[in-house]
């Protein structure tokens, strides 16, 4: 009950920000609500099952491009997008199918490669999908501020619905049989989990909301290109996020997005050049010295109290 | 005819993609890290080549020397100072940490050596080799030759030296080898630190091959993936077969579908392997 309560009170406090500022905070708070959902979505897989996956950018840029594509044949928008999830859903599940009998570092790198196939593919087709040359889609015909209030609107209900789907999942056998697989799939698969089936539900699990974002963000930004919806940084930002929030905790993606949101930009603003060093910088600080997340810091310091007292 | 044209075309890759991958190979083999600083690595050494040619007239074969020693530094000293903090850590975190480094050392580069391709146009290249019907550039022979060799030597090395044996007793069993008195922490270091003279290595040879710059890092080191995978782990020889086999498909792969189409091809290739023998085609179980 109480993870209901922050996340509506929280969903609310946020619109009210964003929906009260300007362009640029409103800007900001969409793309906040994306790394939400896409942080939140690694979480099912990375942090409760504990598989390092590296398919973030394969599902977001099929689904920008799937979007994309089937705008550009007279799909409306809202729909495009609804398909694009249920695209990447599947695709998950056959992509899931073949590989999550891998372990450890040969999982990692097969995820990896997904999307750098899905990235090649796109390159090879120029008639469909406009190859190198990249993909416009169609622009909305309301004003411009009306366009940010409406994409701000679409990314939040999916940070919420990510946000709602990792409650549902950790109160679930779904999600006890994952934290199992997590500890020791060995074990888990002798006790009866059935390891395999709830491993390939949580990745595609993680991969529906991440198709949608990615064809909310196509339309968003109205034009995409495969460097830009394959990029491998899509795929390590929500591992980055989780590892600040906290693995396995149903909101420590989002404070995780919250976090690498400010830093971001402020690091953009100040040194652009060297934006990509710095966010290497605090991955390594964050792996060397918080490996646990912030939020471990936070607790400990709780718990630390709660006992002189 | 024009098939063994081709066949030739693919060992000469692939010698040069066995060079790429052995480093990479012995580094996730024996430490259990996938070091994604691999790709950067080489550049790097490409970039020394490319500057000692530049502005002191060194010839690229000769600055595999050069690079190398510069990077088993530069290997060395990130172990020890960086990877050895979590070696024993599991794979998310030890492939989050090489990556932020990768991140780190890249962008530096970028900044350093701006994106701009580079490319060494040698002065006097050596003249093109025809045997029969093959033609091949004597440039690039040589260069393949260099690196089988320097891959033949750290076969040598594994097998024949005090620290190789120590090496592959680590690679073995880590707990057995620290209990029959191998210095465990050493050897990491001294592995780390030999995977990044391969790449170095490696980088100096392309440097004359391939237009160099940063950007080039992620081939680099897809291409590493693949041969490990193809290979099997921590083996020399099976990097040296899974280069020449990778070599041979892209080079008939181009061939028969397009340039265009090689890497979809090599990644197929890899997503099929992993899904029906993760332990690599010559690859022993007990690996993964």
């Amino acid at each position: 009950m109480r993870d209901w309560l922050i996340l509506v009170v929280g969903a609310v406090l946020l619109s009210a920000l964003a929906l009260s500022g300007n362009n640029y905070i409103l800007r900001l708070a969409t793309i906040m609500c994306m790394y939400a959902a896409l942080a939140q979505s690694w979480n099912y897989i990375g942090g409760l099952t504990g598989y390092p996956s590296f398919a973030t950018a394969a599902f977001f840029g099929l689904g920008a491009y799937a979007a994309g594509v089937m705008q550009n044949h007279g799909v409306p928008m809202v729909a495009a997008w609804g398909i694009a999830g249920l695209i990447a859903f599947v695709f998950a599940g056959f992509i899931g199918g073949a590989i999550l009998h891998l372990r450890g570092h040969y999982f990692a790198i097969a995820s990896l490669i997904i999307a750098e196939m899905l990235r090649e593919i796109v390159n090879t087709t120029p008639d469909l999908t406009g190859g190198g040359m990249g993909l416009n889609l169609p622009i909305l015909k309301i004003s411009v501020d009306a366009q940010a209030k409406f994409f701000f609107a679409a990314m939040m209900t999916l940070a919420i619905a990510s946000t709602a789907t990792a409650i549902i999942i950790m109160r679930s056998k779904l999600g006890f049989g994952l934290r199992c697989i997590q500890q020791n799939e060995d074990a888990a698969n002798i006790l009866g989990v059935n390891a395999y089936g709830y491993k390939t539900a949580a990745f595609m699990l993680s991969a529906i909301y991440v198709g949608m974002a990615g064809a909310v963000y196509a339309s968003w930004v109205n034009y995409i290109e495969p460097p830009d919806v394959f990029d491998v940084l899509l795929s390590v930002k929500p591992l980055v996020m989780v590892l600040l929030g906290g693995l396995g905790t149903v909101f420590g993606p989002v404070i995780g997005a919250v976090l690498l949101l400010t830093f971001e930009e402020l690091v953009w603003r100040n040194f652009l050049t060297i934006h990509a060093a710095a966010l290497g910088v605090i991955i390594v600080l964050l792996v060397l010295f918080l490996p646990n997340g912030l939020l471990s810091l936070v607790r400990e310091w709780w718990m630390r109290r709660g006992a002189r007292a | 005819m024009i098939y063994l044209q081709i066949l030739a075309n693919g060992l000469v890759l692939g010698g040069l993609y066995a060079c790429i991958a052995v480093g990479f190979s012995l580094v996730w083999g024996v430490l259990n890290v996938i070091n994604i600083l691999h790709g950067t690595f080489i550049v790097l050494g490409s970039y020394i080549a490319f500057f000692a040619y530049q502005y002191f007239g060194i010839h690229p074969f000769l600055s595999v020397g050069i690079a190398s020693a510069l990077l088993y530094v530069v290997g060395y000293a990130t172990q020890i100072s960086l990877v050895n903090r979590v070696i024993a850590a599991p794979v998310l975190i030890t492939l989050t940490l090489t990556f932020g480094l990768d991140l780190v050392l890249n962008n530096m580069m970028l900044v350093a050596f701006t994106a701009d391709y580079r490319k060494i146009n040698l002065v006097n290249p050596l003249q093109s080799i025809e045997i029969g019907p093959i033609f091949l550039p004597g440039d690039r022979v040589a260069a393949m030759a260099l690196a089988v060799i320097l891959t033949l030597l750290l076969y040598w090395l594994l097998r024949d030296t005090r620290i190789g044996r120590a090496i592959v007793a680590v690679r073995m069993d880590r707990e057995a080898a620290a209990l029959m008195g191998v210095n465990v922490k050493r050897v990491n270091a001294v592995t780390f630190g030999i995977g990044a003279l391969m790449a170095g290595a490696a980088g100096a040879l392309l440097s004359i091959i391939y237009p160099i710059s940063p950007l080039n890092s992620s081939l680099f080191l897809g291409k590493a993936f693949v041969v490990c995978v193809l290979g099997g782990l921590g083996s020399v020889p099976g990097a040296l077969i899974g280069g020449l086999v990778l070599g041979i498909v892209e080079s008939f792969g181009s061939f028969w579908f397009g340039p265009e189409h090689a890497v979809t091809l090599s990644f197929t290739v890899l997503l099929v392997l992993l899904f029906v023998r993760p332990s690599g085609i010559f690859g022993r179980k007990g690996y993964e």
